[in-house]
């Protein structure tokens, strides 16, 4: 069990893995969560200084029920399984999931009548409890709605889930499963060999025998690290806007849009945090750097989501930001075996990638198996209980028994999101620590809420000061 | 644990201090305050700077030693003032969920004196385009910042930056200039949409109807692009930007009790007598509008505490009075009911500029009053209405319309 962020990687044995897994994002993750199971010596190396640092800590963080996809793709399938498997797994882990179900709303004819066709879309794709709603009835689930909502189509099962703890729980169990974690570790080359390919890093090179790329947005370009040229990443950016936990009341269900000829629109959403979020916008790009916001991108969301839930818009604005999904052209996943190279290209893992994370690691497994890996036996993984950033299940600062056994969890230092000096503690203490105050908020919430570290910002960075000299 | 006091106050600001300083040396029994910070003081701690009135002697007094003189003064009284202690929500009517280190409390009370402050807007809530990175403050993060870390010199530059902009044109904005400049902190510009500023920048640059249109930069803040008054979009360099001003009150628990924000200030809505829609619910200071002076704070927190002593006593009744509304070039006013007693002050907020305004006060279009006042009026400093009018309000009439009529020569 190692995690690494500085210095030379090791070297001679202690560099040879069976399996490399290029890209720690929440495909990646999930994939070296899967291997840990096997008897396997198994490296996850991502260039960020953090686990989960690129597409997958920027998205609208729905657990798909994949009733929408194309039937018959991969994507479908995988999307239908992962839904199943990460409910699963969530409970397991202790990652905030709720069950809000899904409503899309029609706001005019047309998409009135692609309700009908979304519900039989839904039964091919195997998902049978979707349901039409009259004016009245979706009027009745969501008082809040905006006038002129027409009719609606519900779709239980849509959940809302936290990416950021999603994410890191894979990488925790992969990592006390025995998988080696190396951060900020950018992979520059491949030497392509037999049995082994070299990976050159600029923390020195590694060698493996099996190779995975999840590189997200850059599998396009770690392809190319290979020869291969297979397809191009285009990034489709996302802008989103969180609203303020007052406006939770707001908002029962995932809002969703009716795709129609005019774009997929933009949804309005709860957020297991307690916020609601609008959003995301769609824009092709070519800078897979560009994940800034826009004047046009947030005021165009601004009077999208005032028109779905008008009183949204006397909310105050919790935060920004935005993601860029990995387009390719296709409307399916680009996976691929490419067995001559005992090598696997995780591709084109558009917007539904954290819906189906735990599906697409077991297909990833089974194309390894098809370039010749014998993963060995089964074992059980190292067990992981996450720390809860859910508000709908209880937090340590209402933890009265937590409290008793240890102080710091009755401190709250940042007010808003009610984190405690024992979770910030806790946070530099864990196998995989925040490597800043990025990756502090994403693992506690700590300088998330609403005063954006007005108050806690200062005290915040004094507790990271003085946990982190500790940290790896 | 379930506990039971005679007044809960929340927040150990000027607001709360002098509310419990007045009501425990009135004999209001047990006077709790909870402060969730780790000291007591507020604002004011964190204000290095004079500005905060003058000790018995006369001598002129920062920030901290107000919040020092304001904390004795609470504990000489007999008010207990507990700090680290955050109050996380309402169990139900005047009944407070607590969280503390000692664990989890339910504190019942008779009367609850909400002066949980207020806030800057950061740069989210400005809907400010462009990335995410470090280097981007509100002045009370930078205040905090330079609190937190004093002592340790050299260090505090190393931890806010090299070069900084200033975004902002209100007095709070020279308290983020002289504490980035105290750091080391080369301060590139201040700058504002307004056509004008307050005083006292010194050598710094000061842009005016100029806007932040996108930060820049990834990992750290590598300069803000801004438009000038020619329309123009040019780059400052800068690894620092502190967005100051745009005050919004801390209104979280107001809200959990389903008092409303008012439209104007945000907060929520008292009546003459500091009394809210909930009751034996009370709300003094910043948390009813934003920044005012501390000693206006602390003047409200006293207010209020003689309405509490007069629930206390058996007189307990309901907010009352008619709605006190704002028309023209005016931000807000306070108290948002008026009743013919008591009678106090106005405090009306300019929204922009204003030169020798004419206020006027109406009730279902007679006047009320009419006031010439003297000079400029600028939009961060309220305006004060005195109250000798007051006993002409009908409260059964419609709502008191605080308008403007600017000075034509
Ligand atoms: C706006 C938006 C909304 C979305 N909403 C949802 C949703 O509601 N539900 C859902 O299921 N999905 C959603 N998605 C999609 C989901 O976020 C992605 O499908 C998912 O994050 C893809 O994960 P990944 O691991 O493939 O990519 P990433 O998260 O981008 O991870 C790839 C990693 O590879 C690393 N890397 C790249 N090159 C190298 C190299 N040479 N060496 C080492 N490391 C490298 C990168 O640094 C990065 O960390 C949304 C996406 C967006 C943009």
């Amino acid at each position: 069990m190692t995690v690494t962020r500085t210095g030379p990687l090791p070297t001679g044995p202690e560099a040879e893995y069976d399996v490399v897994v290029v890209g720690a994002g929440v495909v990646g993750c999930a994939i070296a969560r899967a291997l840990a199971r096997h008897p396997l010596r198994v490296a996850l190396v991502e260039a960020a200084s953090d686990v989960g640092d690129g597409t997958s800590k920027a998205n609208t963080a729905i657990l798909h029920t994949g009733f929408d996809a194309a039937p018959g793709t991969l994507e479908a399938r995988m999307v239908r399984e992962g839904h199943r498997l990460l409910g699963a797994f969530a409970s397991e882990a202790g990652i905030p999931v709720e069950p809000l179900g899904a409503l899309l709303v029609a706001w005019d004819e047309q998409q009135r009548a692609a309700l009908p066709r979304l519900a039989e879309k839904a039964e091919r794709n195997g998902h049978l409890a979707t349901r039409l709603l009259s004016a009245d009835e979706l009027r009745a689930r969501e008082p809040h709605l905006g006038p002129g909502a027409l009719a609606g189509l519900a779709v239980p099962g849509e959940s809302v889930i936290c990416p950021w703890t999603t994410t890191l729980a894979y990488a925790t169990q992969a990592v006390r499963s025995g998988v080696d974690l190396h951060l900020d570790c950018r992979v520059e080359k491949v030497r392509t060999g037999d049995p082994w390919h070299r990976l050159v890093t600029r923390r020195g090179a590694l060698r493996t025998r099996h190779l995975v790329n999840a590189c997200g947005l850059h599998a396009d370009a770690f392809d190319a690290l290979l020869d291969r040229r297979d397809f191009t990443v285009t990034p489709r950016r996302g802008q989103l806007l969180v609203f303020d936990k007052f406006a939770r009341d707001l908002v029962r269900h995932i809002l969703l849009p009716v795709p129609g000829p005019l774009g997929k629109g933009v949804l309005v959403s709860p957020t297991v945090y307690g916020n609601v979020m609008l959003g995301p916008t769609a824009e092709d790009l070519d800078d897979k750097t560009a994940t800034g916001t826009t004047a046009e991108g947030l005021a165009g969301l601004r009077e999208q989501g005032g028109r779905i839930v008008p009183a949204l818009l006397d909310e105050e604005v919790t935060a920004v930001y935005a993601g860029l999904r990995a387009a390719t052209g296709q409307e399916d996943y680009r996976c691929t075996a490419h067995p001559a190279l005992r090598y696997v290209t995780v591709g084109g893992i558009r917007s539904t990638g954290l819906s189906a994370s735990l599906a697409l690691a077991e297909h990833v497994l089974g194309l390894l198996a098809d370039c010749g890996l014998d993963p060995g036996p089964e074992r059980p993984l190292a067990p992981v209980r996450m720390p809860n950033l859910g508000e709908a299940f209880r937090r340590p600062y209402r933890d009265a028994e937590l409290i008793a056994r240890d102080p710091e969890f009755g401190m709250i230092v940042c007010h808003c999101e009610r984190v405690t000096r024992g979770e910030i503690r806790a946070a530099y203490a864990s196998e995989i620590p925040p490597a800043g105050p990025d990756g502090l908020r994403r693992r506690t919430r700590a300088r998330g809420g609403r005063c954006q570290g007005h108050f806690c910002g200062a005290e915040v960075r004094a507790l990271s000061e003085s946990y982190g000299k500790g940290a790896r | 644990m379930n506990r039971v006091v005679d007044v809960l106050v929340v927040g150990a600001g000027p607001a709360g201090l002098a509310a419990a300083a007045r009501l425990a040396a009135a004999g209001a029994g047990r006077v709790e305050v909870l402060e969730r910070e780790r000291a007591a003081g507020g604002v004011p701690r964190y204000c290095g700077h004079p500005g905060f009135g003058a000790d018995r002697r006369g001598r002129p007094l920062d920030g901290p030693a107000y919040a020092r003189l304001a904390l004795r003064a609470a504990l000489r009284s007999g008010a207990v003032v507990r700090t680290g202690v955050s109050a996380t929500g309402w169990a139900g009517p005047l009944t407070l969920d607590v969280t503390a280190p000692t664990g989890l409390e339910r504190i019942r009370a008779h009367a609850v004196v909400l002066a949980t402050g207020a806030r800057e807007r950061p740069r989210s809530a400005r809907l400010v385009p462009g990335t995410r990175p470090a280097g981007v403050l509100t002045t009370g993060e930078l205040l905090r910042t330079a609190g937190t870390f004093e002592g340790e010199r050299g260090v505090l530059r190393e931890r806010i930056g090299r070069r900084a902009v200033v975004v902002g044109g209100e007095p709070v904005a020279r308290h983020a200039v002289g504490a980035l400049r105290a750091a080391g902190v080369e301060v590139a510009a201040v700058m504002t949409e307004l056509p004008r500023t307050a005083q006292g920048f010194g050598a710094v640059p000061v842009l005016t109807r100029t806007s932040v249109v996108e930060l820049l930069g990834r990992g750290r803040l590598t300069g803000v692009a801004v438009r000038g008054r020619d329309g123009r979009t040019s780059v400052l360099r800068c690894d620092t930007v502190v967005f100051t001003g745009d005050w919004i009150p801390d209104h979280e628990l107001a809200r959990a009790r389903g008092l409303a924000p008012a439209p104007g200030t945000r907060g929520p809505v008292t009546d003459s007598a500091y009394r809210t829609a909930e009751p034996g619910v009370f709300a003094a200071g910043n948390l009813l509008r934003g920044v005012e002076p501390a000693q206006v704070a602390a003047a409200e927190g006293r207010a209020a505490a003689g309405s509490v002593l007069g629930l206390l006593a058996g007189r307990a009744c309901p907010a009352a009075g008619v709605p006190v509304l704002t028309a023209g070039p005016l931000r807000w006013v306070t108290p948002g009911l008026l009743g013919p007693a008591p009678a106090v002050p106005l405090l009306v907020r300019p929204d922009r500029r204003l030169v020798r305004p004419l206020l006027t006060v109406t009730q279902d279009g007679s006047p009320l009053r009419r006031e010439r006042l003297r000079g400029e009026q600028a939009p961060w400093r309220s305006v004060r209405l005195g109250p000798e009018w007051t006993s002409g309000v009908d409260p059964a009439g419609g709502p008191v319309i605080v308008g403007t009529e600017e000075y034509a020569p």
